[in-house]
Order: C-alpha cells, then structure tokens, then sequence
C-alpha cells in the first residue's frame, strides 16, 4: 500500500481501540519476569556454552601478538577465537568499526577475543588469561583539538544557507554570538548487549537483542559473508536500546563465531563496564550560534555551525538540523562539520541530531530573549513559522508550536517566573524557572505485516518490529482491534523474528507511525480478502462488534475466518509527502530547578509540557516515552558525562557508578498534556513520532531554569555543581 | 490475564496459515548437569527459592544472581551491571533487599530467598506488580522486577522504622511522601524513566496520599 | 573471577586463623565491595573466609556509656539502631547517605571500613595504578581526577577513600577493635585506622596480614548538633564529590571531618579551633597544605561553602 496523498477518513479515525490509555498488554510478563529477553533464553539452547569477550587494552595500534594458550588450558574452556583463526570476515556497511579487531585496533575495548567455557565463571576468568601484546599508535581524541579545520561532513543538508547571514546578522541591533559545548554520551539501557547465537549447519538463528532486526540480518550477512536467508534473527523483548542496539554490535558477530568454533549454541552478554567503549555512543559537540534580531524580537539572522567527530569513514551528530526548520528567519546558515577522532564508534543515541542541537540553540534563545528584554515564551512565539523558512513554498505538514508554548506557560504557571535571575530564594536553595521548545523531526518508514483471523474470531498480528519499551505490543494490538473490530482481548501480537514481515523498527522516532501503518496496510488487505470471501462488496463493508457487515448482511468474523482461517499481508510505503511537506513534532519544556546557595548542587523540582505529535495512539504509553525523555534531559543536563582520557583515547568512567544517570530522587512528578491532533500527511494513523520529542530541549530547559534561579549561564554542559561554584555568589 | 495478553502458547497454536510460531516463553527447567571438567571444586548449597527447596553444587565463584538465572532458571531477577551499580537484581533474602549480583550463592545456606517469580504471576498480580501495570511503572521491563521486590521490601522497611538519607527527623516513626519513596528507591536505575509512574504505583500501594 | 576455595569460619579467631594460614586468603562479610573488585581481578583472594555468621551482629552499650558495634552489623541495622538515631545522628545520616537500600542491607560495619577508592583508573585493569600494582604508576596523575583526593596526596596515588560512615565515626572518635591470627586483639583508634597513600598507596590500613575487625566502639555520645551534608550532582546513590560529618556541641570545640578530600576520613583538631573565624578559616585550616589538580579544585571553596551551609543549619538547630 502507498500513502501518496493525505489521509481521508479511514477505521482507525472511529477511535474505539485506538487513542485509548490502554494498559500494556505485554505488562503482566514484564512485572513477573516473564517475559523473556535474549540472554534468558535457555529453552532454544540448553547446551550452550557461555562466551566472555576481550577487549582492546589500547585505543589505536596494532596486535602484535595474542598468546591464548594460557586461558585454552584454563578449565572449561572449550575455545578462544580471535582474529586469527575466525575466518574470513566482512565489514557490514553500517558498521564503522569492525566487531573483531585484529590485526589493527580502531577503539578501546574493541573485541580482540572471545574465550567459550562450559560456564560463565570459567569464560570470565579464562578471558583474563588471554594476553595481549599490542603496538600502540597514537590517535586523536580531543574534538576541541581536531576541531579546526574539520570539513563540512558529506550527506544531504550539512551546509545550508539562504540569504545574507553575514550581512543581516553584521546589521541587526541585537546580536548573539556564543559557543556551546555537550559532551559524549552513553546509551546505558538497563539490559547489556546479548545474544544466544546457535547453528543449525550453515543455518545462523541469533537470539539477540536488537531495535531493528532487518538490519541486523543484512549486518550478520555482510560480517560474516553468509546469505541473508541463512540468517534467523529473533528479538521479542529489548531491554532498553536508545539507539544502542540499532546495529548488531560485537555480542552478535562474536556469539556467531564462537558457536561455530565450540560447535554448540553460545551465549554472549557484554559486561557493563565494556558498554561504554565497546558499543558506539553519541559524539560531543561543539556548537556556535549566532542570531541576529530586529528590536521588535524578530530574528533576521540565525546560523548553526556544529562539529563532532568519528572514526575513518563514521558520521557526523547532525547537530544543526533543527534549526533549519524551527525559527523563521530570512538569512540564515547551517554547517555540520566532521573531524576523525579514534574514540569509539561515534552514532545514533535517542533524538541523534536535535537531542544535543536542541541543548545549544535552545539556550541560545533563552540568552537572546534576555538580551532583547523579552520573555523567552513570547520570543519564541514571535518567530514561529508555518512553513520551512530554508525553503517558504514548502509547509509545514502540521505546525501547532504556538499553541504547545501558550498552553504550556499557562498550565505552568510561567506568569510567576521573575526574568531577573538569582530573585526567589526558598530556604537554602536559589529557585527558577526555564522554558525551551521542543522539536524532532518526523520520518515515516516502510514497514509490514501480517494480520490473520482463526476460527475463534482471535487475530493474530505479526511482524518483526520490535518493542524496546515504546509500547509496541500494545499500539499495534490496538490498530489491529480498531481495524477488524475487536477487542483488544482478542488480539495476539508477534514481534522482533525475522521471520515476519520486515517493519520499520524501532529508532528515529519512526516506529510508531510506521508500524502501525504497516499494521493498517495488512489489515487492509485482510479486510479485503474476507469481503471477497464473503462476496461483499468491500467499499460499504464494516468491521465491528466482532461482525463484518455489509448492507443488511452479517456474519461473525470468527465464521467469516473458517476453520483454515484467513490472513492478509502488505507494507505502508511512502510517496513524497515527506518531502511536499516538512512533517515535525513540538512541544513546550517548562522547568522549576533549584540551586543551592552554599554547595551549587542543582535539583529538578517541577517538570511538565505539552507537546503535539499528531495522534496519541495510546495516551498511557506515549505519556511514558515523554516523561523518559525529559528524565533523559534532566541527565544530560546535570550529570552525563562520558569523560575522554585524551592521553589513552577511552572513555574513563565506564560503568553506571562513575557515568551518571538520573536516578528517583532527581526526578519530580512529571506533568505531560498532549494536543492530540491529526495530522493527515504523515500516514493513515494521521499520528507522528513521539519517543524522542520528549527528550529534545528538555535539557535546555533545565539550563534555562538554573540560570534564572542563580545567574550563572554555563554553555557547557553537562551543568555540574564546580561549573555553578565558579560564577555563584557568596552565600 | 494470560489469555488476554496474547503470549500463551495455546493462542500461538490457533495461528493462522502463515504466521509462524514465534518464540516461546522461557519456562524454568530443572538444572542442566554440567560435564565432569567443569565441576570441579564445587560446593553444595540449598535454599529456599520462592517456598521451594533447591539444593545446588556450585563453583563458590556463582554468585546469588547466576545461581538463580543460569542455574534454577529463574530469570526474572535481572543483571544490568553485575556491580552493584543497578538494582536490576534485587531479590529479597530472609525479607530484606539485596543486590544478588554482589553476594555468593555459596554465601545464601539455609537462606529463605524471594524472587519476583515469587511474587505473583500473570494472572495473579501481587498489590505492587497491579500498580505498575495501572500505572505504566515500566518500559522496556528490563529493570522492572528489581524495582518491584526493591519497593515491596522497602515499605516493610519503612514499617518497620528504617529512616532514610531524606527523613528530617532521624527518630521520627517511618513516614511515607514522595520524596521518601524517591530516595529510597534510589538504589533501582530505571534509564527509560519510568520514575514519577513507579512513584505512583508504590503510592498507590502504601495508601499515601500526599505522593505526587 | 579467579578461582577460590571458600569456607565459612566458626568463631573470629578461627577466621583470622584461617586468614593468616593461607596467603591470599580474605575474608568475606558483605561482599559488596569485594566481589564487585573479584570480578574484574582487582581482587583476586585465593581463599575466602566467610565471617557472616560469626555472631558478630549485635550492638551493645558500654559501661562507659558509648555503643559497642559488632564488626558484621548491616550498615542498615547500624542506621536505624535507636541508639543510633538517637545519640549518634551524624554517624546514622552518614549511613543513610551512602550506596542504596539493597547495599545497605548487605554492607557491613567492618567492610564499609575497607572499602576501596572508586579511582576509576584502579578500576580499569588496563591502566596504571599503584594499589592494585605496585610499582605501575598513578594513571590518575594527569587524568580525570575530579572526584580525586585534594590534600594528604603523593606522587604515587591520588586516590579517596569512598566511605561515608567512616568519615562520621572519625567525628566521632571511634576504635577499631581486631584479632589477628595469633588470637590476639587490639584497638586502634579511627584516627590512625586508615593511611595516607605515600609511596606505598596499596597499604590502605593499619591491619596486618590476617588481622580481622571484630568491632567498632563508639565513645559516649556528644550531645549537641550531628549534621552530615554530603555534596553530589546525582541527588542519590553517589560517591561524595565532599562531604562533612559535624558534630556542634551547645559549647566546646566542634568537630568536623570531612570525605571526599583525601586517602583517609579527613579531620584536623587546628581546624575545630578556628569556630570563631567561620567556616573561612576553618577550611582555611583544613586544607591547608592542599594540592589540588585543575580538576578537582573546586573541592576547597566547596569545603568552605559546605561548612557555611553546615554551621548555619547548627544554627538554627
């Protein structure tokens, strides 16, 4: 199926299933513990054998020797592969880095090894016994060292302009011009890389734990130089990914070769403290703003450079691109510069892009509302645009940033903020408040399924998109119901097996959307066969109740299924719409933090929005993916901190108990009101992304609100408490 | 209930044409034998699991976690870190949390050991696990059944007069509000943030009222 | 992990006896800071020997009216000891203000004692680092030090010594009570307990080889004001970047002791004279001597900032 052009009115707009705060149908598995994910699975491969993988020891250089025997003597051990004795491997396409070093060294913790015990004690000690001898390189690891002279990165949109940004911004009364810094940063879902990888002859079947499982076929394929039919990848139950397990990483590749080498089933998990610098992370940046405004508030000038870095051939953190579409403005500048840097792999974390772009420009505004003595919601309002403002005769698809800010300052009670810093004192604590938008792009994905009816009327959904706490079992459960007419007890959803039809997946935001619409489009065609089936005409009939109905005819749909039962199948592609239109999701961060006089320490007191992402296909978990992203902004406000050490080239605080997350007490209850609009160019869920919005500017907020409670504006995040000492007064 | 919920394997033998079985849910085996090599130089434990008596030969290196994950198949109790550095495998011995993953099996004879196994099931919630569904108290499940035992055993704590970093008098009787609740559920990193709705389902559990 | 023997010892003597036997013997109470270090072979004991049901639990008085803490108390059951809360509030917020719920139920008075440093390069096998290789060089030296030792340093080891409670029982003059191998038992008091790294940053305390913690006397309490502020960007489950254990008797000498500064629980009786100069002076005293990084710096207007906040809520108190 094809959506070309914009939506009409279709089932889903009947809202009977869909729009609901329906619990999680997959809940009662995950408050029992039962449901399953990768490394639990021990009913596929009771004989497997445990895998511990080595890391490189160094982050640039070159394995002069890997000396073994020790840890194949060790007991239990059944084998230790490395890249001497893997075979001839691969480097998929999307991989930066490859998944085994040897004889080069890219990154720190690189795999150099695995080590295969009967048990996961004898792995983890043997993979000790394992000795490396290395030469070491030198690399670079600084961004602010590579920075300049960095070029433009290649790919679409890394420099764009229009107008005369340089003469407007020369010209205007109000000008800023500040630098901003944000620091590399670590996924850290609570569930580590995983996989149980088993042959079956030249049959690989990973059990794995992966947002995108087409992906990581076409991956295992291209690394391990096997046909892709060869290839079962099963992912029902993801721990957590934020990016991280967009791509199959080192425990998949390894798993798969140590399963060959032992000739049993293998499982593989990564340990916490290998996360850091074994998987990829979300690069620093370093950000200049300019913006240049008229006295009324109006922005005449606005240019976005930012620079990041990566391995050889990586990409960059396209940090600019939301201020390409956020604010109007007639002369303006983006460039996205990229510098080699031979940290780890630099990539994807939740909201790549306006995440850590966000952090700059929205604090930028914040500055620029108090140079032109204007409140920073008002500014913000002042230049909105309905249209791209890089290219005006495009439209925005759906544009309801206004509303988000006016209705967020009222709910939040913005009227009491004193624009003077440093005014409210409660107790110990200095208190503000602070604002930023909220902006993330909207992308649609091809995406399938399968739907089918037995005879008992149950339907059964799959398709091999995968929930990594996003709430997809539950969505598409209610698409299914909305489509044919059943209750939500009468759906079973399967996810994340190869076997399925290929989704989106889960990353971009896209899932939601996309794979729902994947769900409609089956259920579509399903619908379609069984009118056939039952000679209806298929243009009145109706789904409901249980019954499909056409005129004055009805028949159940468990009768209409048969005893053979009936499906349907199809995906939801997508014409130029994306393109016709720029097609965003908004929203309003509003921020109470406190300072304390004596010690800097900043706490989070009040959090709430409103953000708009189109329609709210479950209202319960939707409010979830936007409360975990603003607590993701509280932590890369405050604390997350991936530190370099510049002279080792690794990240140095690689565990949870050095690289900080937030943690219960720096959260308050958090308020989150959506518009709930539709928006018909996105897809006939007429919905939009809704699993990063609520991370992009939360951060920015939360450095809005501490400048307004002590006065100190820190443009380098994240805003820890020595940052704070260095500019707040004597207490 | 399991038969709502779609993932019973009853309802996957009702597929239609077409739709392959997909994965099975894990159900706890008895203890794969290891081979001789490997089981040098163990140690016999029993305990009780869940009201069950379960005795084990280990390595002494297994600790509580592995014990129960790898070798009586109990994988509700989680391992995010291994350190100590989570709380994704809290489990509660003689009625008090702890961090499996910092303690020895070997440790644990003759202890009384409850996982979120023995909590409740689907279909027959404990109080706790209810509220997280109502409440939406997870995301990716994967540090969910650490946060569970790790709430249930804190009220009792709280019952039982254990002040907290937060408490403003030290010898005041336990008190429960929000921000108790934060500091003492601290010890559980929830990375996809389902904070301020497990607040609400330990609220809604304890009665309180001036949680929010 | 490497592999160990392991057996549960019957009476204190009996496991430093057992301790003392076999090189690479450790004993094991809590385990919380210990297997966390076994599994990345920081540690790596041969043997261990399991203390935890040695009856060493209890909490009792003492004739010169001060608690007697068994060496295996949970850190928990050491918190919300009435006695405790009572007599002792700073050792009890101290308590409350380290690790989790589940680390405190396990952790226990002796281990919290011998904690290790949490320098991430003595976390990290791959780098140099004199405690756990003697001889290797400080990694820390040049590195990320902001969470490092700012006074009491050395060219070999930077390190801090991670514990809350023992900053508070160095407030309030604790002794560390032990046996050795031989049977023998001793005092010392927490004032010598724990080392300054010098060139031998991996002695970490005065016990010698097989030398166990029965317990730790609390003297009798110190009426007035207890305050322990801990200072940290995360709001909880964090190490202290500083922290001060404050005892403010209603008149006398205060005492003050801080974490987070140095290889030791930090306390300088000069200081506790400077009550009248305010917190400027005291930290003045304090630190006087200190050489922070560029990193960690921060840490002495934080000290006295910290002290500020402290003496004015003895104030108001």
């Amino acid at each position: 199926m094809k959506f070309d052009t914009p939506a009409g009115r279709n089932p889903i707009d009947q809202q009977k299933v869909i729009g609901k705060p329906t619990d999680r149908i997959d809940g009662p598995l995950k408050v029992t513990g039962t449901a399953p994910y990768a490394f639990e699975r021990n009913d596929v491969a009771p004989n497997h054998a445990y895998g511990v993988i080595v890391g490189a020891g160094v982050a640039k250089g070159r394995i002069k020797r890997i000396d073994a025997a020790d840890a194949l003597r060790a007991p239990g051990v059944l084998s230790v592969v490395t890249y001497e004795n893997a075979g001839k491997l691969g480097k998929a396409k999307a991989h930066t880095a490859t998944m085994l070093a040897g004889p080069e060294v890219e990154h720190y913790d690189q795999a150099v090894a695995i080590v295969v015990a009967e048990t996961f004690e004898q792995a983890r000690d043997a993979a000790k016994r394992v000795r490396v001898d290395y030469a070491r390189t030198k690399g670079k690891y600084e961004l602010k060292a590579v920075k300049d002279g960095a070029p433009i990165a290649k790919g679409d949109k890394m420099k764009t302009a229009r107008g005369d940004f340089a003469g407007a911004f020369a010209s205007a009364p109000v000008k800023l011009d500040a630098t901003y810094t944000t620091p590399d940063q670590s996924h850290m879902m609570m569930e580590p890389h995983a996989t149980i990888a088993a042959w079956n002859g030249d049959e690989l079947t990973l059990w794995t734990s992966n947002q995108m499982i087409a992906w990581a076929v076409r991956d295992m394929s291209e690394t391990l130089l096997i046909p892709k039919e060869k290839i079962r990848v099963v992912s029902p139950y993801v721990g957590g990914g934020f990016g991280g397990k967009l791509w199959v990483r080192s425990d998949a590749v390894m798993a798969a070769l140590a399963a060959k080498a032992a000739g049993r089933p293998v499982k593989v998990a990564l340990a916490r403290p290998q996360l850091m610098n074994n998987t990829t992370h979300r690069p620093a940046t370093i950000q200049r703003i300019r913006i240049g405004a008229d006295k009324a508030g109006k922005i005449t000038a606005i240019a976005h450079q930012t620079w990041s870095g990566d391995l050889p051939g990586g990409g960059p953190e396209t940090a600019a691109n939301q201020t390409q579409l956020l604010y109007a403005g007639d002369n303006r500048l983006t460039e996205t510069h990229l510098a080699v840097l031979d940290l780890p792999e630099a990539n994807a974390m939740r909201a790549p892009g306006e995440a850590p772009g966000m952090m700059a420009l929205e604090v930028a505004m914040d500055e620029m509302a108090e140079k032109l003595g204007m409140d920073p919601v008002r500014f913000r309002i002042v230049n909105d645009t309905l249209v791209d403002p890089e290219k005006p005769e495009r439209k925005f698809s759906d544009r309801n940033l206004v509303r988000c800010l006016e209705e967020g300052a009222q709910k939040f009670g913005w009227d009491r903020r004193n624009p003077k810093p440093g005014q409210v004192r409660d107790g110990d604590w200095l208190v503000g408040l602070g604002m930023a938008a909220a902006f993330r792009n909207n992308m649609n994905m091809k995406s399938g399924a399968r739907v089918g009816v037995d005879r008992k009327g149950m339907v059964t959904v799959a398709t091999d998109m995968t929930d990594i706490g996003t709430g997809s079992y539950t969505i598409i459960a209610q698409t299914a119901a909305e489509m044919l007419g059943v209750p939500l007890d009468k759906v079973v959803v399967l996810l994340g097996d190869s076997r399925f039809p290929v989704s989106a997946g889960s990353g971009g935001q896209w899932g939601g959307n996309s794979s729902t619409a994947g769900v409609y489009a089956a259920c579509v065609d399903l619908r379609r066969r069984i009118a056939q089936k039952l000679g209806f005409n298929s243009d009145d009939v109706t789904f409901a109740d249980g019954k499909v109905s056409s005129g004055n005819r009805a028949v159940d749909l468990a009768k209409a299924a048969g005893d053979e039962g009936i499906s349907g199948e199809d995906s939801m592609e997508y014409g130029t719409l994306e393109k016709d239109y720029a097609q965003a999701t908004f929203g309003a961060h509003f921020v109470e933090a406190a300072v304390n006089v004596y010690t800097g320490e900043i706490r989070v007191r009040r959090m709430s929005g409103v953000y708009d992402a189109g329609r709210i296909l479950n209202p319960k978990s939707a409010r979830s993916q936007v409360i975990g992203g603003m607590t993701m902004g509280i932590g890369a406000a405050l604390m997350e901190d991936a530190v370099v050490d510049p002279r080792f080239g690794y990240f140095v605080n690689h565990d949870l108990a050095e690289y900080h997350v937030p943690v219960h007490l720096d959260v308050p209850h958090q308020e989150v009101v959506f518009l709930d609009t539709l928006d018909d160019k996105t897809s006939p869920m007429k919905a939009k992304g809704v699993g990063e919005l609520g991370l992009c500017g939360a951060a920015a907020a939360v450095a809005n609100a501490v400048y307004n409670a002590c006065g100190v504006r820190i443009r380098d995040y994240p805003l820890t408490l020595d940052k704070v000492l260095e500019g707040l007064p004597v207490a | 209930m399991t038969d709502t919920n779609g993932f019973s394997l009853t309802r996957r033998g009702a597929l239609v044409s077409g739709v392959a079985a997909a994965s099975t849910t894990a159900l706890p085996l008895d203890a794969q034998p290891l081979p001789a090599e490997a089981r040098a130089a163990t140690v016999p434990v029993s305990f009780t699991v869940n009201g069950k008596k379960r005795a084990l030969d280990l390595d002494p290196r297994v600790t509580l976690l592995d014990a129960l994950r790898e070798h009586l198949h109990l994988t509700g109790s989680k391992k995010g870190c291994d350190h100590g550095q989570c709380g994704a495998c809290t489990v509660m011995v003689e009625g008090k949390r702890i961090n499996s993953c910092l303690t020895l099996a070997v440790m644990h004879d003759g202890d009384e050991i409850t996982t979120i196994e023995g909590l409740g099931k689907p279909g027959d919630l404990h109080p706790m696990q209810a509220a997280f569904v109502k409440h939406d108290g997870y995301q990716c499940g994967y540090c969910t059944p650490g946060q569970i035992m790790a709430a249930v055993a804190m009220l009792q704590e709280v019952k039982d007069g254990v002040p907290s970093y937060v408490s403003t008098d030290l010898t005041a009787a336990g008190r429960i509000d929000a921000q108790e609740v934060r500091e003492r559920m601290s010890g559980n990193i929830c990375r996809c943030a389902a904070y301020s709705n497990i607040v609400a389902a330990i609220a809604d559990v304890a009665g309180a009222e001036d949680v929010a | 992990m490497k592999p160990f023997t392991y057996e549960r010892a019957t009476s204190p003597a009996a496991a430093a006896a057992a301790v003392a036997a076999k090189p690479g013997a450790k004993f094991v109470a809590g385990g919380t800071n210990l297997l966390d270090l076994m599994k990345l072979q920081i540690e790596a004991p041969t043997h261990l020997v399991d203390v935890n049901r040695l009856g060493l639990d209890t909490i009792e008085a003492t004739p010169d009216g001060g608690l007697r803490v068994g060496a295996l108390v949970r850190n928990t059951a050491l918190a919300a000891d009435s006695r405790v809360r009572r007599d002792y509030g700073v050792l009890s917020r101290a308590l409350l203000s380290g690790a989790s719920g589940q680390l405190r139920n396990k952790a226990t008075t002796a281990g919290n004692l011998l904690q290790r440093t949490r320098c991430p390069y003595f976390y990290d096998t791959n780098q140099a680092c004199n405690k756990r290789k003697p001889g290797s060089g400080c990694a820390a030296l040049g590195g990320y030090s902001r969470a490092l030792a700012v006074i009491g340093t050395s060219k070999d080891c930077i390190a801090t010594h991670p514990s809350d409670m023992a900053v508070a029982m160095r407030a309030l003059d604790a002794t560390v009570e032990t046996v050795d191998g031989g049977g023998r038992t001793r005092t010392i008091p927490i004032a010598d307990f724990h080392r300054l790294p010098g060139s031998t940053p991996w002695i970490e305390t005065a016990l010698t080889p097989g030398e166990m913690i029965t317990a730790v006397t609390l003297p009798a309490p110190v009426r007035g004001t207890h305050i322990y502020r801990k200072v940290r960007d995360r709001a909880s489950y964090a190490f202290a970047t500083i922290s001060v254990a404050a005892i403010l008797p209603e008149s006398g000498t205060p005492r003050f002791a801080f974490g987070g500064l140095a290889h030791k629980p930090w306390r300088v009786a000069a200081a506790e004279a400077r009550l009248d100069g305010g917190a400027k002076a005291i930290a003045a005293a304090a630190l006087a001597g200190a050489t922070p990084t560029s990193q960690n710096a921060y840490k002495i207007p934080l000290v006295e900032r910290t002290l500020a906040a402290v003496l004015a809520e003895g104030r108001a108190a």
